[in-house]
């Protein structure tokens, strides 16, 4: 294996030409009018770097297997991403970001396996991909299992968590260290095994709320990871795709920690102090008021301001066109209507917007947080419909709370506010919300799309 | 490539990154982050280049053609998935203009 294959210069051009097409696309798709094509600019660099690669003059042996899996990995991919629901949809994400930091981190490992070389460089690399690529996967892998509510969405805090966690994190270091001056086989694999522990270790602790900036995180891990892997392979187009993604996803986690009001080191190791979720204070049986849908009917026919709050409840009784349909009954009838959208409503940031766009809701309706929240106190009629966390005012005053911190959408400043529930079971954080067992709230419990549903034929009669 | 141009290209590249998601809205960072996360399925290629000097019927091998599968995963799923976000961000200017009507 000595000799080195060097990519003629139109497989070079055609690779520069792949890597402005993901440039493209990353920037076309920060605005809402361009997003769509600028995602089908990426799909063709893709399309191009791969379809080179076969003709580039590498080494191609066992071609038939390596299209065998290629076709079969492309259709579960596509099969998955077809069949997903849109509820269902961060999860799959995490999923399909975990695979590619794992393929990451298998890459490296043969191309150790069969180069056998000892170049330092060649070394340092192998060992970081093979390390955060193994994160990104098991972490991945976790959050995947969280969201999907496989198993519990609380913070799961070990006995010594903290401590074991930094020592895996050292021996790994160390390993990796050891691997790059003395190389060895076995240190290959047991780095691999640590970086697969870590990445279950680090993720555990998480609390719900705070799995979407994890998944960006391990999504921007995986970028670093591809982009090691095209070092390790020598490949200019893979250490410029992982880079960019590396470099966006890192500002992204960013401004996803910052929308939740957080510094990311807080949502990281925040449930390692040990901090169970709060709000012990308050039990479920306490008085609330619940209604019908004609006193809900009611009380919104005759406001002039509403203002909606979807969640992801609303999402998962599949109500959103429900919901505009409310929506527009109250417009016609004159009332000033607006959605109030929480960076983190539904289960990732701007979730709710593509929950939403599903349903027709144009996104001109749809205000954010900032925007919204003083408009609360001229508003006579809130409706919140499947929310819970993100209008929980324990994210301002309970210390305790795990969401303590986070901006959350002002609506006990609002005349009314009508939550739809389906129990008095907390969100996916876990807390007791304060608000339900406000005077001025009613509740009425039921399917949001039930629910949703009376109160529509109820107004048309009023 | 040599170290000092590789690097080169990293640094720089890191900058392109930051500055092509610094303006982005709220409203689209679900399918940004997925588009980043279908680009870097490129990482197949990587799996198709190690499994290409692979000995036939080697441990080596089969490693390789798991990367070649988890890689496509990656690249075809992330970019469908995707694309079904984007499909909703159409505006549909009918439901628009009811709202004018009421609107004070």
């Amino acid at each position: 294996m000595s000799e080195v294959h060097v990519d003629p210069t139109w497989v070079q051009l055609s690779y520069l030409v792949a890597a402005v097409l993901f440039v493209i696309a990353l920037k076309s798709m920060s605005s809402p009018r361009t997003a769509r094509s600028g995602l089908l600019i990426g799909a063709i660099g893709a399309a191009l770097a791969t379809g080179v690669l076969f003709f580039s003059g590498i080494k191609l042996a066992n071609l038939a297997l390596i299209l065998g899996f290629l076709v079969v990995g492309s259709v579960v991919g596509l099969v998955a991403a077809r069949r997903v629901k849109m509820t269902a949809m961060p999860q799959l994400v995490a999923l399909f970001n975990g695979v590619g930091g794992g393929a990451a981190a298998l890459i490296a490992v043969v191309e150790y396996l069969v180069v056998d070389s000892d170049d330092l460089l060649f070394l340092i690399f192998t060992v970081a991909t093979v390390i955060i690529g193994s994160v990104a996967f098991s972490g991945s892998i976790v959050t995947f299992l969280k969201l999907q509510e496989l198993m519990t969405t609380r913070p799961v805090v070990i006995p010594l968590g903290k401590w074991i966690t930094i020592l895996v994190a050292v021996a790994t270091l160390a390993g990796g260290v050891w691997l790059i001056v003395a190389p060895q086989q076995w240190l290959l694999w047991a780095l691999l095994g640590l970086g697969l522990l870590f990445g279950v270790l680090f993720v555990l602790p998480v609390g719900g709320a705070d799995v979407p900036i994890v998944i960006s995180l391990l999504n921007a891990l995986t970028g670093l990871a591809v982009a090691a892997s095209g070092y390790v392979l020598d490949n200019v187009l893979l250490l410029i795709a992982g880079t960019l993604v590396g470099a966006s996803g890192t500002l992204l986690t960013n401004l996803m920690a910052k929308a939740m009001g957080r510094p990311l080191t807080a949502t990281l190791f925040g449930a390692f102090s040990g901090t169970t979720a709060g709000g012990g204070a308050a039990t479920s049986d306490r008085p609330v008021r619940s209604s019908s849908a004609n006193d809900v009917a009611i009380m919104l026919g005759f406001a002039n301001k509403v203002i909606l709050v979807p969640g992801y409840g609303l999402a998962v009784a599949q109500a959103q066109s429900t919901l505009r349909e409310l929506a527009d009954l109250l417009t016609e009838k004159g009332i000033e209507v607006d959605y109030a959208i929480h960076p983190v409503a539904g289960r990732m940031p701007g979730h709710m917007n593509v929950l939403l766009a599903e349903a027709s809701v144009p996104y001109e309706q749809l205000k954010e947080m900032d925007e919204i929240n003083p408009e609360f106190s001229a508003t006579d009629v809130v409706l919140v419909v499947g929310a819970n966390d993100v209008v929980n005012p324990a994210a301002r005053t309970d210390k305790s709370a795990p969401i303590y911190g986070m901006p959350i959408l002002d609506v006990d400043a609002a005349q009314q506010i009508v939550f739809l529930k389906r129990s008095m079971r907390p969100g996916f954080a876990g807390i007791e919300n304060e608000i339900l067992f406000d005077p001025k709230t009613t509740l009425l419990f039921g399917d949001a799309k039930d629910s949703l549903n009376k109160v529509v034929s109820a107004l048309k009669n009023v | 490539m040599d170290g000092i141009a590789l690097l080169t290209i990293f640094v720089l590249s890191v900058f392109v990154g930051f500055e092509v998601v610094s303006k982005v809205s709220t409203v689209l960072h679900t399918p940004l982050m997925s588009g980043a996360n279908a680009i870097h399925g490129v990482v197949v290629m990587g799996a198709i280049i190690v499994a290409g000097k692979s000995e036939p019927n080697s441990l080596e091998l089969w490693i390789a053609l798991a990367a070649v599968l988890l890689g496509a995963i990656n690249l075809v799923g992330g970019f469908v998935v995707t694309d079904r976000m984007l499909e909703m961000f159409k505006p549909k200017k009918p439901v628009a203009a009811a709202k004018e009507g009421g609107a004070a």
